[in-house]
């Protein structure tokens, strides 16, 4: 349980921080937090209950997506303020580091793995982002189709 | 039109050039582009925005307008600025003046928050980061240590060097640097946790998403070229802690 809070914790600074980085606007940074935080706790249930690494990105970045844009429709602000924040904890900074790391040490078979599981999150995240992209989509058409 | 300087095509490739230069998607770009000019009665406003240039015409066969853009940064306040303008122009149909004016106010603005804000920032981010990753709490402050020194060289490397990507390339080697000094001297458990953690700052996040997101919707030329300056980004961070390792194997 402890464990749990400190990962609320530490993703939502993460989060905002980066917000931060980015110069994003000063009353965004809570959103992007929260954004940050429920993807991220989302990725980590998930790989803890045995979910493939892949598909729990996939997953996370859906709703870091479909959040994003709810966010961006009540704030009124552009999307990408909030994907940004949100989608950088489920960047494979970790396995790109370690892929990187056993080129240096000549280890060219598990380096290469590695950087193919790398490729194959980052096709996660992309699939996650356009999920959002088709739900939008989908609700301007339905809206339209209302008037 | 009061001044007779100030065209639509000027305020359009104004506000383009702002959002291009402080990282928007290339399709934000052109969308903002086209409203404004819409919105000033112009029928078939032609606009084309890459990561280095933008192309404006008011018509299919009128002459064309070009616009260089030189250097890229990351300040999303600018985009959402710009974007809050271009709406309140179409709602309000402002002068082109005052449409003007307060474009070239708001390329002047400065960052919303001051270099150690974000130094500051960019450490906590650091150390919240390894312990996300699986590491304990004495990589923490480690982690913020080396993740605040890499993030304020790269910027300091990046004011003064004008080659891109060796900024990346410096901090990430400092964040090794410092990771690896703070190791030796045993504080922390674990050396990846916290270089881990230290060099997410670096991370081109927003190239990364912005490339997904300009290849979805179709822009092809900016999306490639926006993926692959994100690629030679990680690659520059990857050499960086690389370098550190080659000339003090752990």
């Amino acid at each position: 349980m402890l464990e749990i809070i400190v990962q609320l914790a530490a993703s939502f600074i993460a989060s905002a921080g980066f917000g931060v980085l980015f110069n994003a606007p000063k009353k965004s940074l809570i959103p992007c937090g929260l954004v940050g935080m429920t993807g991220w706790i989302f990725f980590y249930t998930l790989t803890n209950h045995q979910v493939d690494i892949v598909a729990a990105t996939a997953f996370a970045a859906i709703l870091v997506s479909i959040l994003s844009q709810v966010c961006s429709r009540i704030l009124k602000r552009p999307i990408i303020i909030f994907t940004v924040s949100g989608i950088i904890p489920l960047v494979p900074g970790g396995v790109a580091y370690n892929a990187m790391r056993n080129f240096v040490e000549n280890d060219y078979n598990t380096a290469i793995q590695l950087s193919a599981q790398v490729m194959l999150l980052a096709g996660g995240i992309a699939i996650g982002l356009m999920f959002s992209q088709v739900i939008n989509q989908i609700m301007t058409k339905l809206q339209k189709a209302k008037q | 039109m009061s001044k007779p300087s100030v065209t639509v095509e000027k305020i359009c490739l104004l506000a383009g050039k702002i959002m291009l230069a402080s990282g928007a998607e290339t399709y934000r770009v052109e969308d903002t582009m086209d409203r404004i000019a819409q919105c000033y009665g112009v029928e078939n406003p032609q606009s084309y925005a890459t990561l280095t240039g933008l192309h404006f015409s008011l018509d299919y066969t009128s002459s064309s307008y070009f616009l260089r853009i030189t250097k890229r940064a990351t300040d999303l306040h600018k985009i959402d600025e710009v974007n809050q303008l271009s709406r309140e122009i179409v709602a309000n149909k402002m002068p082109l003046s005052t449409a003007y004016d307060k474009l070239k106010a708001l390329e002047k603005n400065v960052p919303a928050f001051s270099l150690s804000f974000q130094v500051l920032a960019a450490a906590l981010v650091s150390g919240c980061f390894s312990l996300m990753f699986g590491g304990i709490w004495p990589d923490f402050l480690p982690a913020c240590l080396a993740g605040g020194i890499g993030y304020l060289t790269m910027i300091l490397f990046d004011k003064m060097i004008e080659i891109r990507f060796l900024a990346e390339f410096f901090g990430a080697s400092f964040v090794g640097l410092i990771a690896l000094s703070c190791f030796s001297l045993g504080f922390g458990g674990s050396l990846e946790m916290i270089i881990i953690g230290a060099v997410m700052p670096l991370v081109p996040g927003l190239p990364i998403t912005n490339a997904i997101r300009d290849l979805m919707a179709g822009h092809l030329v900016s999306g490639v070229s926006k993926g692959i300056e994100s690629l030679l980004t990680a690659v520059a961070i990857g050499a960086g802690i690389a370098i550190v390792y080659g000339f003090f194997p752990v």
